[in-house]
């Protein structure tokens, strides 16, 4: 086994082998079937090959590992510049683990231009993983903007109702938002004279750009802004819970599940790595929307008549609690931080499966269509139940340990933080019960609902793995944050170092 | 260097290289001049197809001779042309376009049954005047060499002649046209009042030590008023929607790319070899106003050929942003966006000239509904021009507003780039609509979809490999823009001062 040799090739190969596949696609006779197959196919292989980086990942070595860096372009000085730190590492999996996912929820439910929306489906995986690996801001944002075409088409062509307004509106928000993050990019381009994150990261930290310190709270703030409406933050999130309703289930799933995270993870990366200054300085009031967030979104969520924009709120307030991690600027804040969007990508995209599921047989999302749906379809019940607990908080599932680590971050920095935050988790506790309760339980209101089938072995096989995985990561936390945590203790050194100076003086 | 002889334009013959530096208009005009001789002879049904085929060789002819006069750098006819990297960039890119604007105008011609041989003939003509113009460096020269190549595009515009909106537009253009141009000619004869010369090397040398500075800077505002028209920029681009509406849809394709590199080109040489200390906030405001009124006006309309229009003014704007760059980055980001906007505006009205049927019917958004899937091909083909003209990565766009405004960041312009960032972003929107109308509305049962001819799918071919290439690859493409860029501008030991460049005060 020549596994050094793959090493250095294997992000190469995850984030290429989707596109490949696409390129395939592409040339394939026009027969959905093996259309689905070969899909299926490629992403499973994608997901296989994935599993090569946690596998050979040492752990408890800080800094990035399987580097990349090979010159693309040579003026600007751009760089194919690739690697995974404890951080990147699991949100890549995490891309990996749902895409083969979202195949399988899509066999049945997509049955026109099947082979546009594989397409489209598998160029989306290849610019997520783009963004969690590189390192490379150009590369970076080549792979950011790359996200949205695959992601808007894939709501405007396969959504419902109201799918047009709804790419539109995503689409140009996230376009506006991020031009500041292009001027921002272009700004430290053109005072380092390079796109690397560790050189810029470098000089920034010995004070090698002179202009550096009079442009860095505008910097900070065209970064933050293309992530917080990505993520969304409380006032930008009004495009998400359009998205979501219009989007089919697949899109629903990715875009909850991976998309919504490239906008926490930028902020972990860029405002806390280039500038933690600039991040302490900000926390008080990004701390309060986020805490806003938590609050008005879970609030939001409880008064929802549709079933899916419930849970577009419900993430409204999930990354409301992965934004208080982060700027809490504690161990165990970030380290909740990280965990959240690992279980918030896999409970809430199990969660948009099964809506989905619903939307499919009964082509609407209204919670009043339903009722009494337990004695009908059983085990379809069951596996929500399952997940609904592991989106609550529930000890043992997965949603517990990141909202847990989290709050106590956020009691560490201040208390009124982990306080009101806290309050969150009774809230999620309540929209999501009451959700299922009006569903699932009593006697079946529509005569209709009766006749519903319960899961496919297709939707079987796409739910439970994200059950079992929920499971697994309640139980066994320590294999996710063995990784991370040395990462997540590198990224907070200068702000320990900045805690020091502050105190020798 | 320079003798007095050579002044007062008393010379010896001129040697047989010199002809060689004007060798691709000589056989262009040639080829021009065979087509116009050769029309009236040919049997009618027959001659378009053969001119169609002439007109082809004698680019690929024009390519050819570019090749070979490349090989022969330096002044010719007592200095009035100057062969080298710059001019040669130049003479490739309006050339190719030209075979390009050809391909695509056999399938054309057919379908809107215009019979006319010399379409061809004044294509070539005005290629002519439009490479004279990128090596012209004798100011009253570029002048003959742009009414050579507006006069052809006047008559071009007009014909669909069966149809008022061309008419109109033709003439339109000519008489706005031929004002812009008087304007230029006035700018050009003040220059020669401020410094005794119209050769643009001289004139940059006693500009140095002229004290008739105010009169410089008036007659380069009123050659840029020429020029700016050429290129539709604001604030004088009201006749572009008009025009380009009326045109025939391969000819607006043709004018919104190559007269306007060739006229880049002129601005290239007078604004950064003449260096006027007034023409920064010129050239910021009609930047400014150009990208927002281009693309504010894209916003509201409903006929493609019109949106590109608006469209095109947008681009113009971020093309003149560059000029307000450092003379070497912002050169060779304005001959890389050149390059890369011709590739895709051209491949964008390649699909409108195919999709618009027998006397434009269909060149409203409406038309292109459910395209994506009545003729999947021709939708995905077009999205990938409009997401390059929207400026999304691995596309030539994205590199070429990416020069640009790195460029101009590091002239510490943040304004400047902060405004043309956000523009890009709104007009993403406009570009969007169409793609959202191909793929995501019901299509129209009355819009045919008709097979794409071999010379069509080359064009598109053509188009799709130089805006992915360039959008994948960009380096050597690169690297010869700032190769040609150095040819353009002096050499730094000439011992001219830096220029006096105005920071972004407001």
């Amino acid at each position: 086994m020549n596994t050094n040799g793959l090493s250095s090739s294997i992000l190469t190969l995850v984030t290429f082998a989707p596109l490949a596949g696409a390129l395939l696609l592409v040339l394939l006779p026009r027969r959905d079937r093996d259309i689905r197959v070969f899909a299926l196919v490629v992403s499973l292989l994608t997901f296989v090959l994935s599993l090569h980086l946690p596998v050979y990942f040492h752990r408890p070595q800080t800094g990035f590992q399987y580097e990349v860096d090979r010159p693309w372009i040579s003026t600007p000085n751009i760089h194919y510049h690739m690697a995974v730190d404890g951080i990147s590492l699991w949100l890549v999996v995490l891309t990996t683990f749902l895409t083969p996912l979202c195949v399988l929820i899509s066999w049945k439910s997509v049955h026109e231009r099947v082979k546009e929306f594989f397409i489209l489906l598998l160029i989306l995986e290849t610019a997520l993983i783009g963004v969690f690996t590189s390192l490379d801001l150009f590369l970076f944002y080549f792979f950011w903007e790359a996200t949205l075409i695959p992601m808007a088409l894939l709501i405007g062509m396969f959504g419902h109702e109201h799918k047009v307004y709804a790419a539109v509106k995503f689409f140009l928000y996230t376009m506006i938002a991020s031009a500041f993050m292009l001027a921002a990019i272009l700004w430290l381009y053109a005072q380092t004279g390079s796109f690397d994150f560790v050189v810029i990261r470098d000089q920034i930290t010995h004070g090698a750009i002179p202009k550096f310190p009079a442009a860095a709270q505008w910097l900070f703030l065209g970064f933050f802004l293309a992530f917080a409406v990505k993520v969304p933050l409380f006032p930008f999130h009004t495009w998400l819970p359009d998205a979501h309703v219009e989007a089919p289930t697949a899109g629903s799933v990715l875009l909850a599940g991976v998309l919504l995270k490239m906008g926490t993870y930028g902020m972990l990366r860029f405002n806390l790595g280039l500038f933690p200054q600039q991040s302490r300085e900000n926390a008080p009031w990004i701390i309060t929307l986020a805490i806003i967030g938590i609050i008005y979104g879970a609030l939001v969520a409880m008064v929802q008549p549709n079933m899916k924009k419930l849970i577009a709120y419900s993430s409204v307030s999930h990354l409301g609690f992965v934004v208080l991690g982060i700027f809490s600027f504690t161990q165990a804040g970030l380290n909740g931080a990280m965990f959240v969007m690992l279980a918030h990508g896999v409970s809430t995209g199990a969660l948009f499966m099964l809506a989905g599921l619903l939307h499919e047989r009964r082509h609407t999302y209204e919670i009043s269509e339903f009722g009494g749906l337990a004695s009908p379809m059983p085990v379809y019940a069951a596996s929500y139940l399952f997940i609904v607990l592991a989106s609550v908080g529930l000890p043992l599932l997965n949603g517990f340990i990141g909202e847990f680590l989290v709050l106590s971050g956020a009691f560490q920095a201040k208390p009124i933080y982990g306080i009101l935050a806290a309050t969150g988790v009774i809230w999620s506790a309540a929209y999501l019960l009451w959700m299922y309760q009006r569903v699932f339980f009593g006697k079946v209101t529509h005569p209709i609902n009766n006749s519903m089938g319960d899961l496919t072995i297709f939707e079987k096989v796409a739910v439970w793995p994200c059950a079992v995985s929920a499971l697994v990561m309640g139980i066994a936390p320590i294999l996710w944050l063995s990784a991370i945590d040395p990462a997540v203790q590198a990224a907070l050194t200068p702000f320990t170092q900045v805690a020091i100076r502050v105190v020798g003086q | 260097m320079m003798s007095t002889t050579c002044a007062f334009g008393i010379q010896t013959i001129p040697q047989a290289e010199e002809y060689v530096r004007i060798l691709p208009e000589l056989v262009l005009s040639a080829f021009g001049i065979a087509i116009m001789l050769l029309d009236p002879v040919l049997d009618e049904e027959r001659s378009q197809k053969i001119l169609g085929q002439i007109a082809l060789a004698g680019t690929l002819a024009g390519l050819a001779c570019t090749w070979y006069m490349s090989e022969f750098p330096g002044l010719a006819f007592s200095d009035m042309v100057r062969v080298d990297a710059f001019s040669v960039f130049f003479h490739v890119l309006i050339i190719a376009i030209a075979a390009v604007v050809i391909l695509i105008s056999y399938e054309y011609m057919a379908v809107q049954q215009i019979r006319a041989g010399e379409y061809y003939g004044l294509i070539l003509l005005g290629t002519v005047g439009m490479a004279l113009m990128s090596s012209a460096v004798e100011l009253v020269l570029i002048f003959i060499a742009l009414e050579i190549s507006s006069i052809s595009s006047y008559i071009l515009v007009g014909f669909r002649r069966r149809d008022a909106s061309s008419s109109e537009s033709s003439l339109k253009y000519f008489l706005l046209g031929s004002f812009a141009t008087a304007f230029f000619l006035y700018g050009v004869a003040l220059m020669f009042g401020a410094t005794g010369s119209t050769n643009i090397d001289l004139i940059s040398q006693k500009l140095q030590t002229s004290p008739m500075q105010l009169l410089a800077n008036v007659a380069f505002a009123l050659m840029f008023v020429g020029i700016g028209f050429k290129v539709a920029i604001a604030p004088f681009h009201i006749w572009t929607p008009d025009v380009y509406e009326g045109a025939p849809a391969p000819i607006v394709g043709f004018m919104s790319t190559a007269p306007k590199a060739a006229a880049f080109a002129v601005l290239l040489r007078i604004v950064f070899t003449l260096n006027v200390a007034g023409s920064f906030w010129l050239i910021w405001v009609s930047a400014v106003f150009s990208m927002t009124l281009g693309n504010i006006g894209a916003l509201l309309q409903n006929n493609i050929k019109r949106l590109l229009a608006y469209s095109s003014i947008a681009h113009a704007g971020y093309l003149l942003v560059a000029f307000a760059a450092a003379p070497d980055l912002g050169t060779s980001a304005v001959l890389f966006y050149t390059a890369a906007y011709a590739a895709m505006n051209l491949g964008a009205f390649a699909v409108v000239s195919h999709f618009a049927n027998v006397g434009e019917r269909h060149v409203t958004l409406e038309d292109y509904e459910g395209l994506g899937r009545t003729s999947p091909l021709l939708a995905a083909t077009l999205t990938i021009f409009l997401l390059s003209l929207i400026g999304i990565p691995t596309t030539g766009g994205f590199f070429a507003k990416f020069y640009v405004f790195s460029g101009v960041l590091r002239a510490n312009l943040i304004g400047l780039t902060l405004i043309g960032l956000l523009n890009s972003a709104v007009g993403a929107y406009y570009y969007l609509r169409i793609i959202v109308v191909m793929y995501m509305r019901q299509p129209r049962k009355e819009v045919p979809a008709a097979p794409i001819p071999f010379g069509l799918a080359v064009a598109l071919t053509l188009s799709i490999g130089a805006t992915i290439y360039l959008g994948v690859l960009p380096n050597r493409a690169l690297q010869y823009t700032q190769h040609s860029a150095q040819a353009l501008l002096p050499p730094p030991s000439s011992g001219s001062s830096p220029p006096l460049r105005a920071s972004e005060t407001f």
